[in-house]
């Protein structure tokens, strides 16, 4: 009848509105980055070209093999600052997974005194803006003589992520009921070993989410970075970008390269643990 | 396998004491289930004999050696808990090996005794599914599994039926006794539902506020409840209480009807008593049982019927309390029928009405 016609026609309205809305919204989100991959492959000239030239006439790899190149090509030392990263943001990311493991655990299951208190004060150091603590930060770790070292980032940043890798972490052991960890005991596990061997393996899939997060933050982090590195020694990839910026010029070319270089490992890392995650969730040792 | 013995065991909270004191000694072999309403101190006081629960005071005995301060891995007991604490990420067969393997036994010896567990519970087709592919039924099989393989002193069982539908809880407990009865191993078992209680239980122990009300077999303490919380709790429907006084040698009602002391009972002139009968003592004539050596009579006008079959339970009003009797070769009833009842009084109780306690002689 007429109405189910029109309520047929409405509904295929929605659909087509729902997917240009989807569209629209993917666009905002992803064109930045794929601009920044599309500019890394051509020359110079059109990426300054006004009005945008949106389909590129030729790609090439001049940027990538200058960046590789020496230093006085336009060649940056990519494979130091690519090493500085991973191992600051490797070792960092571990240390604020352990930390906030033990942290997370004994907020899920322990009562104790000044939980709340200290739960609170854990998420406020959330709102204090990164960049207020740069020049304080600068100033103790200059005295204490670990400026510009893997050490004094790695520090920072396991400061910067264990409230959040313990607060999500928490949020997990939640989830995971009691009675898996007491029935492990029970079969004859000590405490350690039902953790280890029940509740760690259950709320992985959190563990792993925290990691990813964690690493993200240390991977792209650049205000801290840029006050407490120097040189080479310690210097993360998204400080390097700065060696693409001169007096006059920006070399743009090059920092859409590097950017694409620090891009992959990320989405790499990302799709790794997501696949993971999506198998970890599957729970059911419970009645639920 | 092995006894457990409670003496004076006591679970307290700072100054919050959940459980007073209590003493049971449970047989190696015997099933025992503990019974009562919720927060009455069964779950606590099962956790404290799997060590999941400090014991604030008292000795545990499991076999003869005292466990208070063991950790559970110690104490060889094993659990079913509520929500079956299946391993998520782990297969059936992992599931039920799990014990063995912390306890670094052979592969060839877990292999065997999973093979065992499951075949006993027709779990042999599941081995490889993960928990979270089980049905309800199916999970709580696991549970037991995971239990049995281990050959425990002492099985315990935490609520295990609660979270399954009516028809798969009687199923299940029809395998939870064959499961007793092969293996032959203690067990404690806890639950709220009196049904589980009474077909399971070698001996109940019902408790309330953290205190053993009584402890007897299921006929014991159906037959002679030592007050009126374990006589209401026990049976279903629960048994009627109706409120009197002692008067010329018989109880009277609130509305004057005189009903005789039921024998085995007594309490002194002018007493303030509490009369009990339960549903299967008081039945309409001519639909009744046998009659008993001592039998009364009293008219009641019929209020709600609900037919089950075999037999109609009658909602009536007696010296203004609703009472509950059964209708045998039930004929349908109409409302505010007026029927006569007969009550056997060799099967009825006398409590005090104040501290509810039986006045048996």
């Amino acid at each position: 009848m007429a109405s189910n016609a029109s309520h047929r026609a409405r509904k295929r309205a929605l659909s087509a509105a729902h997917f240009i809305g989807l569209f629209l919204a993917m666009s905002l989100i992803c064109l930045p980055g794929l601009w920044i991959v599309l500019n890394s492959f051509r020359p110079t000239v059109e990426i300054m070209a006004k009005p945008p030239v949106w389909i590129p006439n030729s790609l090439n790899l001049d940027h990538y093999r200058a960046m590789f190149g020496g230093v006085g090509e336009g060649g940056v030392p990519v494979l130091t600052y690519f090493r500085n990263s991973l191992i600051i943001s490797v070792t960092s990311t571990l240390v604020a997974l352990l930390v906030g493991m033990a942290g997370g655990y004994a907020f899920a299951r322990y009562r104790f005194k000044g939980k709340a208190a200290l739960f609170v004060g854990l998420m406020a150091t959330r709102a204090v803006p990164g960049v207020a603590l740069s020049l304080p930060l600068f100033i103790i770790m200059a005295r204490a003589g670990i400026i510009d070292t893997h050490f004094g980032l790695i520090l920072t940043y396991v400061a910067l992520n264990v409230p959040f890798t313990v607060w999500l972490i928490d949020g997990f052991f939640r989830q995971v009921p009691r009675e898996l960890a007491e029935a492990a005991e029970i079969d004859g596990c000590t405490r350690w070993q039902a953790f280890w061997k029940v509740e760690f393996p259950v709320a992985r899939a959190g563990i792993a989410s925290a990691g990813i997060f964690a690493f993200l933050t240390s991977w792209n982090e650049y205000a801290l970075a840029s006050q407490l590195t120097r040189s080479v020694n310690s210097k993360t990839m998204p400080v390097g970008l700065l060696d693409f910026t001169s007096q006059f010029t920006l070399n743009w070319g090059g920092m859409c390269a590097l950017a694409v270089l620090m891009i992959i490992p990320a989405l790499v890392l990302t799709f790794l643990v997501q696949k993971h995650l999506i198998a970890g969730l599957t729970f059911g040792g419970v009645k639920g | 396998m092995a006894q457990v013995q409670l003496q004076g065991i006591v679970k307290a909270y700072g100054a919050l004491r959940v459980v007073h004191a209590i003493d049971l000694d449970i047989a190696d072999g015997e099933f025992v289930v503990l019974v009562g309403p919720s927060g009455c101190g069964k779950s606590t006081t099962l956790r404290m004999i799997a060590g999941l629960e400090d014991i604030s005071g008292g000795a545990l005995r499991i076999g003869d050696r005292v466990v208070n301060d063991l950790p559970p891995r110690d104490r060889n007991i094993s659990m079913v808990f509520q929500n079956y604490a299946l391993y998520p990420h782990m297969t059936v067969r992992e599931n039920l090996g799990f014990s063995l393997k912390i306890a670094k036994r052979a592969e060839a010896e877990i292999a065997k005794a999973v093979t065992e567990a499951a075949e006993i519970l027709s779990l042999t087709p599941l081995l490889e599914r993960k928990p979270g592919q089980l049905s309800g039924g199916q999970r709580q099989r696991v549970a037991m599994g995971r239990a049995i393989v281990r050959h425990p002193d002492v099985f315990l069982f935490d609520e295990p039926l609660s979270n399954l539908d009516a028809k798969l809880r009687t199923q299940m407990r029809v395998e939870i006794k064959k499961l007793h009865q092969r293996l032959g191993t203690t067990i404690v078992y806890v639950t709220h539902d009196q049904v589980e209680a009474m077909t399971l239980a070698d001996r109940i122990v019902i408790m309330r506020d953290g205190r053993i009300e009584q402890i007897g077999t299921p006929l014991e303490v159906f037959e002679t409840p030592v007050n009126t919380f374990v006589a209401t709790f026990i049976g279903s429907p629960p048994m009627n209480l109706l409120a009197g006084r002692i008067a010329g040698g018989a109880v009277e009602l609130a509305d004057g009807t005189r009903l005789s002391i039921p024998p085995g009972h007594g309490a002194a002139e002018g007493r303030a008593v509490t009369f009990g009968v339960r549903a299967d003592n008081i039945m309409p004539v001519g639909h009744a049982l046998p009659p008993t050596a001592h039998m009364a009579e009293v008219e009641m006008e019929v209020q709600l019927s609900e037919p089950l079959g075999t037999e109609t339970l009658l909602f009536a009003m007696l010296a203004g309390t609703e009472v509950q009797a059964k209708m045998l070769n039930p004929r349908p009833v109409r409302l505010g029928e007026r029927l006569r009842f007969q009550i056997s009084l060799d099967k009825c109780h006398l409590f005090d009405a104040d501290s509810g306690v039986a006045l048996r002689v």
